[in-house]
Order: C-alpha cells, then structure tokens, then sequence
C-alpha cells in the first residue's frame, strides 16, 4: 500500500515537473536591483489591477544578479526584464550577447539619491564630498600636507573640518554586496577623492590602485556594517544622535519625523535638488526588457508602456511619490518614445 | 567501629553543604526558565503591541455620485466604455464636495490622497454589479490611505500623533472628519483575504497563507511516504552492513546541512537542469522536501526502533511474512511517533526562508496562487518583504504577519503533542 502510494507520489511529480517544463509562463517575471524594486513593485500592481495580464513576479536579486539571471537566455525560464540601479557593463553585455540575447531594450526611468542622514534630535551638518571621503576611507592623504597615503587617523568630525562637531565619526551603511553602498563609493568618496591632485593623477597611471584608494572603506570601527535594511539603520540612529546612516533617499523621505539628510556642498536632498542635480550624490535606474520575449510572454508591451506613462514617472506621477525622482520632461519623452517603440541599444557607448 | 563513626560523622558534617548545593542546583534551573519565560513575554509583547494595530484599518466615508458626464460612461454594460471610465474622477468630485473651500492644484491633490486608491476600484465593482447605479448618489465607506491611516491610529498616542509625510492641512481635513463621525477604525478583513500589495492599506496575508499551504501540501505528499518507506526498509529490512552504515551517517549528516544548500541544489537541479519556472509552490515543496526527509527518516526510525521486538516475534510466531510483520504491526505502532516527527518537519519547513531565495519564491507576488503551478510566496517571506518596506503602515502589518505565522506554528507543535498524547502506546 505505502510503496504504492509512493510509487504513484513520485510519478505524479515527474509528470507534472515536465508538463510545467513545457508549459509557456503567462506572467511577467522581473529580476534586479533592490533599489528599483519599490517602484518596479507598483508599476506591476497597477498593472495587474487595470490591464488584464497577471500580475507580474518582481525579486529583488541585487543588480549584478539581475543581469546574471537576466542573460542566462532566451526561453520562459529565463527573467524577461532586469532592474538595475546603473547602466548595463559592456561585460553583462557581451555575456548577454553570447548567451543568444541580442536584442535588450534599455529604459532609465529617473535617478535614486544616496544620503548621510542622522537623527532629528540632533544639528544637521553641511559636508562636502573631500569630508565624506576623509571620514570614511581607509587610506586618506597626510595631514601633514605631503602627497603620501596614511591609515585614516581621523577619530572625530572636527579632526578634518573645524567646521564640523566634535562628536566621534561613526557611519553605518550597507554592506560591499549591496548596489547602494557600490554608488555611495562611486559617487560619494571617489567624487571626494578626486579633489587631491596627486591621487587624480592616479587615475591615468595606476587605475587599479586609484579605485583601491577611492572605494575602499576603513575597516577600524568607524564605519559600521548594518546589513541591507535600512529600517533598521533608521531605528539605530534614532537612539543614538551622534551617528549617521547611509540609505536610500526613498527611506529619507517616508522616515523624515525621525531622521534629517545632512547637506552635500550646501545641498540639502530633496527631490528637486536631485532631480537637478545640485545635490551630488544621486544614480540613475534603469530597466532592461528581452525583445525576443515580447509578444511571446503577454503583457511586457503593457508593463513598458505603464512604467513610461505620465501618470507613473511624471513629475506628479505616482513613483515620485513612492520617492523617485523624475528625469526632465524633454528627456522622458526621448526616453518613453524610444521603450514604447521596443528600439533596442546597440550597446557601442558603454 | 570507628572508622563507621568517623563515616557518619563525615557525612553529617558534610550534609549541609549537600543540601546548599541541591538547592543551588535547583535554582539556577528555576532561574534559566524564568530568563527564557522572560524572554519569550518581552518579544510576544513587542510583536503583539506593534501587530495589533493592523488588525483594523482607518476607513473614510465618502457620498459618491455616480455623475455619467465625469464618469464620461452612458451605458454601463458597454465592456468598452467601462474600462476607460473615469471613476477617479467621481472620487475627487466627492471629496471636492465635502471640502469645498480647497482650492489650488497641489491642494487638491494632496485632499486626493486622503483615500486609498482602491476608492476607485470599490467604486467601479459597485457600479458593475448594480448598473442602475448611474445617476444617483449613495454613501460609502472606503478605505483610508496607508499615510491617514497611522496618524489616525496615532492620534490618542501619548508621545503624540504620528505625523509622517501627513501635512498640517491634510492633519486639519483628518479632524473635520473626526468631528463629523466620517472617519472610523473597523476589522481589517482586507488583510486576511488579499495578498501582498506596495500599498500597505491594500497588503493581506491570504496570497501568503496560500503559498505556504501549497508549498507544505507537495512537501508532505513527497516527504512522507519517501521518509517512512526509507526508514522501514533501513530499520526492517536492510543488512547491516558499512553500505548501510554509510547511509546513515550521510543521513545523519543532511540533517545538519545548512537549508541554503538544499537552495542551491534546486536551482541546480530543478532550474536549470528540469527547467522548471520560478517561483512556484511546486520548486518550493520539491526544495523543501530534500531538506526534511532527513528530519522524517531519524524521527522514523526512532520510533520504529522503539516498538519492542516481543510484537514481532509473536507475528512471526503465528506465521507472518516479514511484509506482513512490518505493515500491520510494527508500521501502525510507529506511526504516532513517525507522524511527531513529520509535524515538526513540516513546522520547521513552514518558517524557512533560506532555501527559497534561490528559487525565486522571494519576490513580490501579488495574485494569490490557485494552485501548485502558480507564482507564490510563503510566510516567513512575506515577512521578510514588509519588514524591508519603506512605507511605515508595513511596521505593523509585519509583527501582525508574524503573530499570524507563530499562530500557525503553534497549532501545528499542539497537534504534534496531542497526536503523541492521544495515539501512543505504553508498554
């Protein structure tokens, strides 16, 4: 009876494994970044709700992963759209190409702003990026004024600007897995980085050493590792005031009771200094759509035509209020012309 | 007889000191129950304190006319026209109706987001199901945006209001609303009956429920009779021998394997190698299954191990075959046990994450799954997703997930205990 029993369990797997195998997917499903997803997570809802296809699947796999899942093919197991918080590499490009996906469509929708943010109860400060990254970094310039390397030796604030407080430097921030901290290091302490002469020089004879320089974070305690959620930052800097968090604008905007974005080069983030980019540290979002899958996976013409609609990312749009900043008019009708017409990138200027 | 005496007396002297530390033993015992007991309230209190808010939700009244020139919809049963219906804009006349001296586009806008975007939805169904409708005005409660909803549900707070992105003006509309008796908290029935959704007034549980349901069904249909097959062979039938023993100790050593492995070897396998979808309950009771056959096959055999040998003998001394020994008398005895054991398997299934972030079962998942073949998520997922979630309305919707997944885990470890209580045999 029981060997029966699983004799009949373990055939009915089996055949429903390989009828599914067969079996073309009927909704949408979409990979990537983890800063696209909340809004990539609302253009699928309304779209469920208002166009008659089933609601498409979003994860959140990181945009790297995004791009692995994303090029791995050409079939119904295989994403049909991949989120991503910067462009495409022309590396992810090639692996697309030899994998037989030829055709993407590339779409950037709007910008994300990165913020230093600490709690309320204490004084915002007006940073610059050269601040961010001698507060931060693990080797930053002599002190001294010689044009040599040193361990960071700087314990409070007003050690590398009298400007700032007195108060110790203690950051938490996301962890090198995450998209977030990637464009923090990019934008943030490279863009501080620079500002020394000697390492720009870098640039042009050693790259390799100048990205070390640039985007490698000390490691002695300053900087704290918090893990990809931001609640949690958020929750951490409320108790204690004397530090400072790093995250996305979106969690800035819907937590401004409890924390205050500090100010970049006497910008404060909100969404029109980002939107025109006075406020320095902000990265665009992109989506990729597989042409091959249009047409065959139904409702991706729809999903494209949702997410570049006025409604969605205009400036009053309903992204913008889940913390997106919109691109400029001219440009998102450009840009919403071209993803309507599935024009796909030729991927020459990456 | 002295040394006698000197041993009394040792004892005597030493008596004291035995019964100090006989105390001493017992209490440290008493003291790390009460550090659990302790435990255990502070994290239930901080869950239930900020879940139960969720288990009701803000609505607003509003009179909704049902204004064919708004609506630009002359015939409702035009399948055409209703689709295209402006059903956003009856919502914003109403409101505009209720607070007539808002004036200015950005003002308007905000007064919009005093109700839920499902306004419009409720809206329309109301009109589908009772055409007679156009023309003519009726009241309706609607639910409340997720922002209105937790500053109304803050107002009494002692600290305060929760005022979030709320603004002075939209905080002053609340109030009129107050006044006039038009804004009321009632039973979150949505969150028992929807699924996951970027508006926290609009997120349910029911799409997780189900997804978890599906998931443990292909889980308990594949595990359970492969576990108990296994484990009667391996205690009944088997030779014992080092093939044998090498079996058991890889089984034993699966046990103790980290869940994400069994993750990975589905999308090895399953994925990429089957070339099964994503996110399907079927993917997530296949993975789930390589991870508690371990757990079934050890409990298994434990208890086959524990019905005494005395039963077999009398069944072979009456003639049995060892097929006959094993299936209708060692099988039933064990089964209390072996059915403990799957419970817990399947509770411990239940609250996994780890295994389904490789295949894709963590992902936003908005229709609830109809059956083993549909996009879904499970639970503990769901939970991780809100927690992750920007909007603040999520804080509370995720302690009230995880009250409603410890519900379930409870239910299931009382229905282990029972089982064992009720069906088993002493000798």
């Amino acid at each position: 009876m029981i060997k029966q029993n699983v004799i009949k369990a373990a055939l009915a797997g089996t055949v429903l494994a390989t009828a599914m195998a067969a079996n073309a997917r009927d909704y949408i499903s979409i990979v990537g970044s983890s800063t696209v997803y909340p809004f990539s997570t609302v253009v699928a809802e309304r779209l469920g709700r208002t166009a008659g296809v089933p609601t498409p699947t979003v994860e959140s796999t990181g945009t790297g992963g995004g791009m692995k899942l994303f090029c791995d093919g050409v079939g119904s197991s295989t994403a049909d759209i991949t989120n991503a918080s910067r462009r495409i590499k022309a590396s992810e490009f090639e692996m697309c190409k030899s994998n037989g996906v030829t055709e993407i469509i590339e779409v950037l929708v709007g910008y994300d702003g990165i913020v230093l943010a600490n709690s309320n109860k204490s004084d915002r400060i007006n940073l610059s990026r050269k601040d961010i990254f001698l507060a931060l970094a693990k080797q930053v310039p002599n002190p001294d004024g010689s044009e040599t390397l040193v361990d960071n030796p700087y314990k409070t604030w007003k050690d590398l600007n009298p400007a700032l407080p007195a108060a110790n430097i203690e950051v938490l921030g996301p962890p090198p897995t995450s998209g977030t901290r990637d464009a923090f290091a990019e934008l943030a302490l490279e863009g501080g980085c620079k500002s020394f002469g000697f390492i720009k020089a870098m640039k042009k004879t050693d790259k390799n050493q100048y990205k070390t320089i640039c985007h490698t974070v000390r490691e002695d305690g300053a900087y704290v590792e918090a893990g990809e959620n931001d609640n949690l930052i958020v929750q951490k800097l409320e108790k204690n005031p004397d530090s400072f968090g790093v995250f996305g604008f979106s969690f800035l905007d819907q937590n401004s009771d409890k924390v205050q974005g500090s100010m970049i080069e006497g910008f404060e983030p909100t969404f029109e200094s980002i939107a025109d980019k006075s406020y320095s540290v902000s990265r665009p979002l992109y989506f990729y759509v597989k042409k091959a899958h249009v047409g065959v996976v139904p409702g991706i013409q729809e999903y494209i035509n949702e997410f570049t609609s006025n409604k969605a990312w205009g400036d009053e749009g309903y992204l913008s209020e889940k913390g997106m900043i919109p691109l400029a008019a001219d440009v998102r009708q450009d840009i919403g012309g071209s993803a309507r017409n599935l024009q796909v990138m030729n991927g020459e200027d990456l | 007889m002295t040394d006698k005496k000197n041993i009394s007396e040792l004892v005597a002297a030493g008596l004291a000191k035995r019964y100090r530390r006989e105390k001493m033993f017992r209490f440290w015992g008493i003291l790390s129950i009460v550090f659990s007991v302790l435990c255990l309230v502070v994290l239930f209190t901080d869950i239930i304190t900020k879940g139960s808010g969720a288990f009701q939700q803000t609505y607003i009244q509003i009179d909704i006319t049902y204004d064919p020139d708004i609506l630009e919809l002359y015939d409702p049963l035009d399948g055409k026209q209703f689709a295209l219906a402006n059903f956003d804009g009856v919502i914003r006349q109403s409101l505009q109706q209720r607070f007539p001296d808002v004036q200015g586009r950005r003002d308007k806008r905000e007064l919009k987001k005093l109700v839920s975007l499902d306004a419009a939805f409720v809206v329309a169904e109301r009109l589908k199901d009772q055409p007679s409708l156009l023309g003519k005005s009726e009241s309706l409660w609607v639910l409340a945006d997720d922002d209105i909803d937790t500053y109304y549900k803050s107002l009494d707070d002692r600290e305060g209001p929760f005022t979030g992105r709320t603004t002075e003006k939209t905080q002053g509309w609340v109030q009129e609303l107050v006044d006039r008796g038009e804004i009321e908290l009632r039973f979150n029935r949505e969150f028992f009956v929807r699924g996951d959704s970027r508006e926290p007034e609009l997120a349910g549980i029911w799409g997780a429920v189900k997804g978890s349901f599906f998931t443990l069904l292909v889980t308990l249909v594949l595990s359970f009779p492969i576990g108990v097959a296994a484990a009667l062979y391996l205690e009944e039938f088997a030779p014992k021998n080092k093939w044998t023993d090498l079996i058991e100790v890889n089984i034993n050593n699966l046990a103790a394997v980290p869940s994400i492995i069994f993750g990975l070897l589905g999308l090895a396998i399953f994925i990429n190698f089957f070339q099964m979808p994503r996110s399907v309950p079927l993917l997530g009771g296949l993975v789930l299954t390589l991870m508690t056959l371990p757990t079934i096959i050890i409990s298994s055999r434990a208890a086959i191990k524990a019905v005494p040998p005395s039963i077999r003998e009398a069944a072979w001394g009456i003639g049995a075959s060892p097929m006959q020994v094993a299936l209708h008398h060692v099988l039933p005895l064990a089964m209390p046990g072996m059915l403990t054991g799957s419970i817990i398997g399947m509770a411990q299934a239940l609250g996994e994450t780890a295994p389904l972030l490789m295949i894709g079962m963590v992902a936003f998942i908005v229709d609830t799954p109809s059956s083993i073949t549909d996009p879904a998520t499970v639970l503990p997922v769901q939970i991780f997703l809100w927690s992750d979630s920007p909007e603040r309305a999520f804080v509370e919707k995720t302690s009230a997930a995880i009250m409603v997944l410890l519900g379930f885990l409870i239910i299931m470890n009382t229905l282990a205990v029972w089982l064992r209580k009720r069906l088993e045999k002493r000798w």
